[in-house]
């Protein structure tokens, strides 16, 4: 590294109750792409948050081209050139590409010229965008692009990108990519905020491995494999979910030619979905999101109704039914959102574990609820999955999100289902925790009962599924065996690289 | 029954006068809700304008000064929403009920020496050969500065948002504030601005009642035009030209059933006095079946959290 561009020294910054950044030191290099690693509340969004001025540390420093740094708000780091992509995207659904990127830019040019300016930049990062369209309607990879350009039309000399691939399929990754080594050969530095190690090697100069907090180490991706680095930011060894051979029985689950309209105004209709699940089998849907993984959950939780004959489980039409009605018969379902679809954010564990235990668990007599019972079951679910948690009284909310996920997937899980859905199960785990809710996966389904697994994951489905099949835009593609499927071809299942080309210049 | 005697250009004439509270008071919510707050004591705010509005001028005898006084009262009262929402974070739904009792009740204690008083007239306008145009004349240039006025903020708050960059901000900041305070915009100070703005519009918007439309002190005079104004601003899909179009359609029937009820038609005086309701609101429905898009962060209360 030829030139320091930033560096912190101390940086510490407690909240109450957790000190989120424990004395960080790193140094980033002009022109070098710099990865911070960690587990979800290592402490990665926090520090880069004091990079940009979001947040003020409460001790250190930090040094931008050898001057102190020290931003007080984001147009601060912004005038300093230090630009940042986020991994939940900032941007405002109902207003235009070129009203959001102005919004992102101290003195944006009158529209017009802002719009020629956002043709030009975008073509020649290979990042095809229309200025005038409105950003509720563009795909999770288009936004992104939006939030990109957002940065460039800046000139910035630090780049931050909070996860920028959980939401591209693996076309648009190569592409984008390719934009950021590309930015790198202009000198820009970049800090690239992942925990997807195969990303990390492929792009990435150094590395900074945080864990509770604190620096535990660095090292040249590159040169690391992906499994040593994923020790260091989990700090003990990790154990791989076993697949047993499992026999398949009859089958469980079967949609066939489905075709509903997305209750929501900026979702995605289901159109014509064919999928058989058997028993003992698990199918992984993959895709990228907000191409109707919502609303096929929906349709199998019963809270989308269809014709009775499109859903069908074990051969008996169900389409018709209420979410009650199919979990007495065994269909269950975890939703994605866990504060306020999968669970009550205010009220206790044993509350929640009342809302979908109550049919199958028979935690309601007559009308009236056996809180006895129903706490039993809770406590069970807690000891069962190894939720940290005070006890069954504590509200859902105060859990942190791993744990909370492993509530919720338990509670399904414990219930014996025949066939359970669910979408996105280890979404913002820790990675023992995440290996924990994969294995409850294959024993459920060794058990003899049929798992669908939406995820956003690839290596989450390559590892547990049986079967897998794309989503893309509405529409399921057919179900391949996972053994000996390539990422190439799962790129193409999900719908290619939706119109990104390769930077040009 | 003498159809006869109800004159049209005193008509449309008058019914610019009835639109103008609505209008005040609608075009000030509007912009409330842009940022992304929802301020239901509309009805308390122009309750203490029309009272503070009416005590001034009576005290000072210049119109003026009352309009001036409105306005700083109905925005007084909205502090307290702001005290309430933007910092204490409570509830915007029950604060603004409690803003709009509040409003009520302090109204008639301010007021109850002035009941029976007359205020000092506000003056109409006399523009030279225009104000002489027959039909035209009495129709656009005669009224009083106030009414131009209430047109004049429509057209403000219509360019302000369609082409300034505060304007955009204020939308960005009523569509995503998490988004917004992401990117540095200070999404409390913004919002507590465009209260203020909302409470002074609903104040002009009663005195315009107290001071030119009646004019006199009665308790509870507002009689639910705040109410209308909020529901205006709903149907008219938070479009300022709407709201014009929702308040001078509102104004026209209300005139036109007054007139009727006058002229002694034969249809029961209830069902004229709710027409203007039931018509605002059908015609509001049916064009606000295209787009209707609230501001995305709508009553949600911000919190700068880490």
């Amino acid at each position: 590294m030829s030139q320091v561009l930033l560096s912190l020294s101390g940086l510490t910054k407690a909240y109450p109750g957790v000190v989120a950044n424990d004395d960080i030191s790193f140094r980033i290099g002009a022109g070098e792409v710099h990865a911070l690693l960690g587990e979800n509340g290592a402490g990665k969004s926090t520090l880069v948050k004091m990079i940009y001025g979001l947040v003020k540390p409460d001790s250190g420093a930090m040094e931008l081209r050898g001057r102190p740094y020290a931003p007080g708000e984001p147009r601060a780091a912004r005038a300093d050139g230090i630009a940042m992509v986020f991994q939940h995207f900032s941007l405002f659904d109902a207003l235009n590409v070129a009203e959001n990127i102005a919004l992102g830019m101290e003195n944006p040019p009158p529209m017009r010229d802002l719009a020629a300016r956002i043709r030009e930049v975008s073509e020649t990062y290979g990042l095809p965008l229309d200025p005038f369209r409105t950003v509720g309607d563009l795909s999770a990879g288009e936004r992104q692009r939006v939030e990109i350009i957002r940065c460039l039309l800046q000139d910035p000399k630090l780049l931050i990108m909070d996860e920028p691939t959980s939401v591209l399929t693996p076309q648009e990754v190569d592409i984008l990519f390719e934009t950021l080594r590309k930015l790198r050969g202009e000198g820009t530095s970049i800090l690239y905020i992942s925990h997807k190690l195969e990303e990390i090697r492929a792009l990435c100069d150094t590395a900074t491995i945080l864990r509770l907090g604190k620096v535990v180490g660095t090292c040249i991706p590159r040169e690391t494999t992906a499994r040593d680095m994923a020790e260091m930011m989990v700090g003990s060894a990790l154990k791989t979910p076993e697949r047993s051979g499992r026999a398949l029985g009859e089958v469980a689950l079967d949609i066939s030619g489905l075709s509903v309209p997305s209750p929501s105004a900026f979702g995605t209709a289901l159109k014509n979905v064919h999928l058989t699940v058997q028993q003992g089998e698990i199918v992984g849907i993959g895709g990228v999101a907000g191409n109707g993984q919502e609303e096929l959950l929906g349709v199998l939780s019963g809270e989308i109704l269809t014709e009775a004959g499109a859903v069908k489980l074990m051969d008996r039409p169900i389409g018709r039914l209420g979410p009650t009605a199919r979990r007495a018969l065994g269909l269950l379902t975890a939703p994605e959102e866990r504060l306020g679809h999968a669970a009550a954010p205010d009220m206790s564990l044993t509350e929640n574990a009342l809302l979908t235990g109550a049919v199958r668990e028979k935690l309601v007599h007559n009308g009236f609820l056996r809180w006895g019972a129903t706490r039993a079951f809770a406590e069970r679910i807690i000891a069962d999955f190894d939720v940290r948690t005070p006890g069954p009284d504590t509200a859902a909310r105060a859990l942190s999100g791993g744990n909370l996920q492993k509530f919720v997937i338990g509670r399904e899980v414990l219930q014996n289902p025949q066939v359970l859905v669910v979408n996105q199960p280890t979404w913002g785990v820790d990675a023992a925790a995440a290996a924990a809710i994969r294995q409850a996966l294959l024993d459920l389904a060794a058990g003899g009962a049929a798992v669908v697994c939406i995820s956003q994951d690839l290596d989450e489905l390559m590892e547990i599924a049986d079967r897998f099949a794309a989503l893309n835009e509405g529409r399921l593609s057919t179900p391949r065996p996972t053994a000996g499927l390539t990422v190439e071809e799962i790129g193409l299942m999900m719908g290619g690289a939706h119109g990104m080309e390769v930077a040009h210049v | 029954m003498d159809l006869s005697a109800i004159n049209p250009v005193l008509l449309i004439a008058s019914l610019m006068v009835a639109a103008t509270p609505l209008l005040l008071a609608a075009i000030g919510e509007l912009v409330v809700e842009k940022a992304g707050v929802l301020n239901l004591g509309v009805e308390g705010m122009m309750i203490t304008g029309a009272i503070s509005g009416f005590a001034i001028s009576v005290e000072t005898g210049s119109p003026w000064l009352g309009f001036l006084a409105a306005a700083v009262g109905g925005a007084v009262l909205s502090l307290l929403f702001v005290v309430l929402t933007q910092l204490a974070l409570a509830n915007q739904v029950a604060s603004g009920l409690s803003l709009t009792l509040f409003g009520l009740g302090l109204s008639s204690l301010m007021g109850q020496s002035y009941v029976g008083i007359k205020p000092p007239q506000m003056a109409d306008v006399h523009i030279p050969v225009l104000s002489d145009l027959p039909v035209l004349g009495p129709i656009l240039f005669s009224h009083d500065p106030m009414l131009y006025l209430g047109v004049g903020i429509i057209a403000a708050v219509w360019a302000l948002l369609k082409f300034t960059r505060v304007g955009l901000i204020l939308r960005a900041v009523g569509e995503n504030h998490d988004a917004a305070h992401a990117l540095g915009y200070k999404v409390v100070r913004i919002r507590v601005l465009a209260i203020l703005f909302g409470g002074a519009c609903a104040g002009l918007g009663g005195a315009y009642i107290s001071l030119i439309r009646v004019p006199q002190w009665t308790e509870g005079m507002t009689a639910g035009v705040g109410w209308i104004a909020l529901a205006l601003v709903v149907f008219a899909s938070w479009k300022p030209w709407r709201v014009l179009l929702g308040a001078y359609l509102f104004g026209g029937v209300t005139v036109v059933q007054l007139n009727l009820q006058a002229a002694g038609v034969a249809i029961p005086v209830e069902y004229l006095a709710m027409s203007p309701y039931l018509v605002t609101i059908l015609v509001l429905v049916i064009l606000s079946a295209d787009k209707s898009s609230a501001p995305a962060s709508l009553g949600r209360i911000f919190h700068a959290s880490h």
